[in-house]
């Protein structure tokens, strides 16, 4: 009966955060395309509903409706395989992120985490990188030339930004001694100097450049830069299979701003008066803005560049700091 | 109950998957086949409750296979069937097959022999991480020693090879630069 009741919620859980990310994503591309436009002094969508808003239902009915297109020579289960690997992804790797502090409900205590596993930090970061698979599958069965190199892109990519995330992040867990995000923001409890930032500021730089990589966001979007290669791997989709792939990169965008403020940021400690759901909220929404910021202020880097950076400059540096921060702990 | 469920399932879709690996003539199936087949298997290890060597097999075999699809977008028209050239097929199958019962002895031999024990029984309270460093860094510790100095070897090597290759193109840049 109890082992019901527990897969019960579990599904529940695994609705509402499935749901509410992908509304999150969503409202994130209106809040992208805004952000972009203010920055380069236009207004932005502004016709469909008050402000704009309604433009993400109007991008909905067209994503929906368009012609479903599979190239005559392209492998076709792999082709249609590819945005359902880069979504499913995305949201798999949230069933080990705790939102929120634990909060009663009439008497229930919730919490706010679909799977509290205690390699909770290593499985995100794993399963999130599981998602570059995505991109690599459809370049590779687009029988597409521009296609191709994307997914030879995306190759590059994860071996240059993988080695990064997870060598930064593993001095806060030498200092922490646990991959569990919740004794991560446990660990930071008491206020803003706690933050691990003060302590690790190098690793926290380091595994955000890194996170821009991995949601393949600009300056590091070589897989699908227009000028240099067509949309890269995303050339032959269209419809709702190009839209899952967007629907991947922003709930990857999320994950990896969660991760940040948690990690990094003091997660979901109240501070001072403010409770901590709230803090949370703030945190990541700087987190994508941030994302959007970057991406209208940075020129885009070459794949050779991001190769460079990565193994030449980002990996020795990570490599310091975990020799340093081993040095302190003993 | 919910347990055997997902046992089933999970052995289901690796049969299915590895069996699709080794049956396909396109090497971008069987490539996608054997990715999916070995994050799958993360499933046994978590239904065992051993979620560290779960997440190690998703994030090992995820970069490992990456590497396989290198070398098939290098080798091979990954959209097209690749054509076998089996020369003499009855060695082909008959060694096929002997390989195959071989292993299944050697995996099945412990059931029928039916004297499993732990040497190690697991610690009580003691995490999955913390259980896996300390056999490595006190049981293992040479097999792990030397499996590091092999791969530090190996590394040295892959950039003694490229290496050179790259003084000899940058050589070969800059007598053209001077020719000109």
């Amino acid at each position: 009966m109890s082992e019901t009741a527990v897969i019960i919620e579990t599904i529940v859980k695994a609705v509402v955060v499935l749901s509410v990310v992908a509304g999150m994503g969503a409202f994130a591309t209106w809040i992208e395309r805004k952000v972009l436009a203010f920055m380069q002094r236009r207004l932005g969508p502004m016709h469909v509903g008050p402000y704009g808003v309604l433009q993400l239902a109007a991008d909905g009915i067209k994503l929906f409706t368009k012609e479903d297109i599979i190239p005559q020579n392209a492998l076709k289960p792999i082709f249609v395989l590819a945005p359902i690997v880069a979504a499913t992804s995305a949201f798999v790797a949230m069933a080990a992120i705790p939102y929120f502090p634990e909060f009663t409900v009439f008497g229930y205590t919730v919490h706010p985490i679909v799977s509290d596993i205690n390699v909770a930090l290593l499985y995100v970061m794993g399963v999130a990188s599981v998602g570059i698979y995505g991109p690599l599958l459809a370049g590779m069965s687009s029988a597409n030339k521009w296609s191709l190199l994307g997914a030879a892109r995306a190759v590059v990519q994860i071996l240059s930004f993988e080695v990064v995330s997870g060598l930064s992040v593993l001095a806060p867990i030498m200092m922490i001694g646990s991959l569990s995000l919740i004794d991560i923001n446990d660990f930071q409890s008491g206020g803003v100097t706690n933050w691990l930032l003060w302590k690790q500021p190098l690793a926290f730089l380091l595994f955000a450049i890194a996170g821009f990589a991995e949601t393949n966001r600009s300056p590091f979007d070589t897989i699908e830069f227009e000028a240099e290669i067509v949309s890269g791997f995303a050339t032959e989709y269209s419809g709702m299979r190009w839209g899952l792939f967007f629907v991947g990169e922003y709930a990857n965008m999320i994950t990896i701003a969660v991760l940040v403020s948690i990690i990094f940021m003091g997660g979901y400690n109240p501070i001072w008066f403010i409770p901590g759901a709230i803090v949370m909220l703030l945190k990541v929404s700087f987190w994508i803005f941030l994302f959007l910021w970057v991406r209208a202020a940075w020129p885009h880097v070459r794949p050779d560049q991001l190769m460079w950076v990565c193994w030449k400059v980002l990996m020795p540096l990570a490599l310091v700091n975990i020799l340093i921060t081993g040095i302190v702990l003993v | 109950m919910y347990e055997i469920i997902a046992f089933y399932t999970f052995s289901a879709l690796v049969i299915g998957l590895f069996g699709i690996v080794v049956l396909s003539k396109n090497a971008l199936y069987s490539m996608t086949a054997l990715a999916g087949g070995m994050v799958f298997i993360s499933g046994f290890f978590f239904i065992l409750d051993a979620e560290f060597l779960g997440v190690v097999q998703i994030v090992v075999y995820t970069g490992a296979i990456m590497a396989l699809y290198a070398f098939g977008m290098m080798f091979f028209d990954t959209t097209r069937d690749v054509k076998e050239d089996i020369r003499c097929k009855k060695i082909f199958y008959t060694l096929s097959i002997l390989s195959a019962v071989l292993v299944l002895i050697v995996l099945s031999a412990p059931i029928f022999s039916a004297n499993i024990e732990a040497i190690y029984p697991t610690l009580e309270g003691v995490g999955n991480v913390q259980t896996i460093g300390l056999l490595l860094f006190t049981k293992y510790l040479v097999a792990f020693e030397l499996a590091a100095i092999m791969l530090l070897v190996a590394m040295i090597a892959g950039i003694v090879l490229v290496g050179k290759k790259l003084d000899a193109q940058s050589d070969d840049l800059e007598v053209a630069k001077e020719l000109k």
